[in-house]
């Protein structure tokens, strides 16, 4: 079996693996990163979506193997080590962008991705830009409001003179 | 319970931002496919290729040696285990054996045939393949009018007939109205339509797992389901294992839509080899075994008449269904067609309906409860052949809906299939849905496109809806022969340190109710939001229940928690008035302290936490006073719940390439009292883009063979962000009256309503072209057909 060294959420794990084996299983059944879940087996839903080197993959259509050496951010590694949620989790709570929570993980990740790509996305570029993000509960309204949201955050978090809480809005 | 009445609300109310989400949004989340336990096996369930076919020979042994694989069984290895369906609808209904396992026949093509059980997931799902099974081909029969012709295919060979029941209401004979011959033979207008509800597949995000742990003689059954204390019930009762060596937990659950209100053929054989091998055992399903073999919603065939005189004014109303059951019946697979039969009158007042539905086995997967359930069917319908009536008169849709619907000083009003709804509004309702819609300007651009030839037509699509929620009065259900009740009970425990903690028989997968149960019980102990823990989901915390669908957890699990409440007060009086030394009845509960009655709330009295310490240490109590501030109390509803609201939808069509979008969206519902508005919007966008998705994206789809056509996310088109509008929604607010909390149901009204009003947009835009009805889903491809064949 090969064995393949990956960074996830920034803890660094050397394994030998089955060449077959994807990196959403990986993550899962071996490293116990089960904050990331499959939600189909077409490359659908995007519900296993992660950061491999900073851009956003789902991981059901990634072998283990193709992520030898990568850097892997799950939801699970994006809030801060003291805890401080990342701009997308806090705006995903504040709008009420979810709501069974199953497609979240792989919607926030992909969210974050598309904020690195465009900073000042509107509401038709988020909606395009989560295309491959599917949610059966909210609707997507809310998820594309906590989006925008969380632009306007990092945007102004980004600009060092000014000074805006994290989550404003109504 | 006046008492605290007096105190203003605080909490219920407020968009509290929800519990749930700190685990849900850092993935923290306890899904059943997380649990992992020591020498837990994997299985792997071979599923039917064939609509129908006899079982020659299934041969598990070459599966045992494949590599990691510890045991294999066919449907002769286990014991007989039958599905159940709690829901005999009429007693003369053909109701076959439903084994887990396929024991001699397989009805549709995703039956489970053979479980292999592995070390690993896949070492179980390799040797899947090494399972030998000769099937022997036996004719197939899909179609619902195709199955009741005369020698057709039979799906239950020994039961001589494809049709499960015929179940009829007439209200004539019911008491409720008069006879709808009368009716139809003297009405100046008579309208014939059938319409098609295609079959859906609920596509919860979350895919059905389970794990069974046995323990000795004790069972412990983690699984993604609506229902764990239906589910523990119904697997004792089918396994016959002692229903107090089960239980049953229901962690985070990734919604259901219905879709997890079932007790599954995998559950069911999960529970069988962890029995028989004394290993824990998980069962994960893949989205395609999920699309194939979870139970499907709709698919009925709706022919419906109405009678009406020359203004429009509705004089009776006959539909004929026929509803596919699939192969076999599921938990409420009859009953769902009898919810809508309560609803095709909708929010109309006329003299006379009659209801008749025949259930029909097909080789396909079984259908049963989807989102709305029964009640979508029956709005659909009612509000499509009402835009009919419009049209036929030359009257606007919604001046035909004002003709007829009950007036706002009418209620309680008593309706021509039984229902006494108890309150509403639905001229205030619709007035602020036309505002926020901007509907005569809309109306107006409708005209200049239409006189302009306008390559891209405007439509007006409107729905006026209610629906019968808060499942349900126990009474009303024993009357329809359902096989349990409809109450719902509420646990609240006062902990030494102030806390409270609050278990409930509803069992949320998405709804929120850790967020608006505290926000309740806040206000009803005057506790802190943060000081309130919800639990739910295991019959171990929480004895009964009867857990989450029909929009009940509120309506009826609410005055369960409202009443455990008022009797944790009553139970504090007491030892509050041994506190403050005063008598009992001189106490008065305000601002969450007993205070002597008269005394100025700067005062501090003593608190709920106050009373809790002091009967946790239990040294200086009145005599007879039981040291405990626990509470418990169930409740079962006298009625329904009878939200509506009016929505409004206008559509642009591209008369050249069929295309349909959504151009706006109003929705304005009155669910009575609102304990969230945050919450409650998430539901109504929720449950609208899932009617929209029904009118113009998805449709499980069979060939002739019976092969599903719709079997992955590639082909059954969910929609995604960019296929959808923003909603503007909107409420007013009918208080329900038999409520302490004045609250009606939420959870699928958006999905009731919105399916009709975007088919009626989509048809209001191609009239002038002919075009009476499309087929949903109104693809491109269907519209554009339309438009080239005139009505369809």
């Amino acid at each position: 079996m090969p064995r393949i060294s990956l960074t996830v959420d920034g803890v660094r794990y050397d394994d030998d693996v089955e060449p077959r084996t994807l990196l959403v299983h990986h993550l899962r059944e071996r490293l116990g990163k089960v904050g990331t879940v499959v939600g189909c087996d077409t490359s659908n839903c995007g519900a296993c979506t992660v950061l491999m080197s900073g851009e956003a993959v789902k991981s059901c259509t990634v072998l283990a193997v193709q992520a030898d050496g990568a850097d892997i951010t799950t939801v699970e590694g994006l809030a801060g080590p003291d805890g401080k949620l990342h701009p997308v989790q806090q705006a995903f709570h504040d709008r009420h962008a979810l709501q069974c929570g199953f497609c979240t993980p792989g919607m926030i990740m992909a969210a974050v991705d598309l904020l690195a790509e465009n900073p000042d996305p509107t509401d038709e570029e988020i909606r395009e830009g989560l295309e491959g993000n599917l949610c059966r509960c909210t609707g997507y309204q809310n998820i594309v409001r906590a989006v925008r949201d969380a632009a306007a955050a990092m945007r102004s978090a980004a600009a060092p003179q000014e000074s805006v809480p994290i989550g404003g809005g109504a | 319970m006046t008492v605290t009445d007096e105190r203003p609300a605080a909490e219920v109310g407020a968009a509290r931002r929800r519990k749930e989400d700190a685990r849900l949004i850092t993935g923290r989340t306890m899904w059943t496919e997380n649990v992992a336990l020591p020498g837990m096996l994997h299985l792997a369930i071979l599923r039917s290729p064939m609509a129908h076919a006899r079982l020659v020979r299934v041969d598990t042994a070459p599966a045992l040696r494949e590599p990691g694989v510890v045991a294999a069984f066919s449907g002769r290895d286990l014991p007989a285990m039958g599905l159940p369906c709690a829901w005999p609808v009429t007693e003369d209904m053909v109701h076959p054996d439903h084994p887990a396992l396929a024991v001699d026949e397989v009805r549709h093509v995703g039956e489970p045939v053979a479980v292999v059980v592995a070390r690993d997931r896949a070492s179980a799902v390799d040797a899947l393949a090494a399972v030998d099974v000769e099937y022997e081909p036996l004719p197939v029969v899909t179609d619902m009018e195709q199955a009741l012709a005369d020698g057709a295919p039979l799906v239950h060979r020994d039961k001589g007939t494809n049709k499960s029941y015929t179940w009829v209401f007439d209200s004539a004979a019911a008491g409720t109205g008069g006879s709808t011959e009368e009716a139809f033979a003297n009405a100046p207008v008579v309208l014939r339509r059938r319409y098609v509800q295609q079959r859906l597949i609920p596509s919860f995000m979350e895919p059905r797992s389970v794990v069974a742990d046995p323990t000795g003689d004790q069972y412990t059954v983690w699984s993604a389901t609506q229902i764990p204390h239906i589910l523990r019930f119904l697997l004792s009762v089918v396994t016959g294992t002692p229903e107090h060596k089960v239980r049953v937990v229901a962690p985070d659950v990734g919604g259901g839509f219905g879709g997890k209100l079932q007790v599954t053929p995998e559950e069911v054989i999960a529970f069988a080899v962890a029995q028989k091998l004394g290993k824990p055992v998980k069962y994960t399903e893949t989205r395609s075994d999920s699309l194939l073999s979870a139970h499907h919603g709709r698919d009925q065939i709706q022919d419906i008449e109405l009678a009406a005189d020359r203004d429009g004014k509705v004089l009776g109303l006959r539909v004929k269904l026929l509803a596919n059951m699939g192969a076999y019946l599921g938990l409420v697979t009859p009953g769902v067609p009898l919810l809508g039969a309560f609803m095709y009158n909708a929010i109309y007042k006329f003299p006379a309906y009659r209801f008749e539905c025949t259930g029909v086995f097909t080789n396909t997967t079984i259908t049963d409860a989807y989102r709305g359930a029964g009640r979508p069917e029956a709005t659909y319908a009612i509000e499509r052949i009402m835009d009919e009536l419009a049209a036929e008169l030359g009257l606007d849709p919604v001046e035909v809906r004002r003709r007829n619907w009950i007036g706002h000083d009418e209620f309680p009003f008593t309706t021509v299939a039984g229902l006494t709804y108890d309150s509403g509004n639905y001229e205030a309702a619709t007035e602020k849905a036309l505002s926020l819609f901007g509907y005569d300007a809309l109306r107006e651009e409708q005209k200049r496109r239409r006189e302009s030839r306008d390559r891209v037509q405007l439509g007006i699509g409107v729905s006026t809806y209610t629906e019968m929620c808060g499942l349900a009065p126990s009474r009303v259900l024993g009357s329809l022969r359902y096989g349990a009740g409809g109450w719902e009970t509420a646990s609240v425990r006062m902990l030494p340190t102030g806390k409270v903690e609050v278990v409930t028989g509803t069992s949320p997968h998405g709804q929120s109710h850790e967020t608006a149960w505290s926000q309740i019980v806040a206000d009803q102990l005057g506790v802190a939001f943060e000081d309130v823990e919800v639990l739910h989901g295991d019959t171990r915390t929480s004895h009964k229940g009867l857990d989450t669908y029909g929009s009940r957890s509120l309506a009826v699990g609410g005055i369960a928690l409202v009443n455990a409440c008022q009797k944790v007060i009553e139970k504090a009086k007491p030892v509050a008035a041994h506190l403050l030394e005063c008598d009992v009845n001189d106490l008065e509960f305000r601002g969450g302290a007993f205070r002597v009655r008269g005394t100025p709330t700067e005062e501090p009295g003593k608190t709920l936490a106050d009373c809790a310490l002091a009967v946790f240490a239990a040294h200086d109590l009145p005599d007879g006073v039981e040291p405990s501030l626990d509470a418990d109390a169930t409740f079962d509803p006298e009625n329904f719940s009878f939200p509506h609201g009016t929505h409004l939808c206008a559509v642009e069509v591209d008369t050249e390439t069929g295309r349909v979008s959504i151009r706006s969206y109003v929705a304005v519902d009155d669910v009575g009292r609102v304990v969230n508005p945050l919450i409650v919007e998430g539901q109504v966008h929720g449950g609208v883009v899932q009617g929209i998705a029904q009118a113009l994206f998805e449709e499980a789809v069979y060939d002739a063979d019976g092969n599903l056509l719709t079997g992955t996310f590639v082909d059954y088109t969910l929609p995604s962000a960019a296929d959808l509008p923003d909603v503007v929604s909107d409420r007013t607010e009918t208080p329900a009256p038999g409520h302490p909390l004045g609250t009606k149901g939420v959870g699928e009204a958006g999905t009731i309503a919105s399916t009709p009003a975007v088919v009626n947009a989509v048809v209001d835009a191609l009239r002038p072209y002919g075009v009476n009805d499309i087929r949903m889903p109104c693809t491109p491809e269907r519209v554009w057909r339309a438009l080239q064949g005139g009505a369809s």
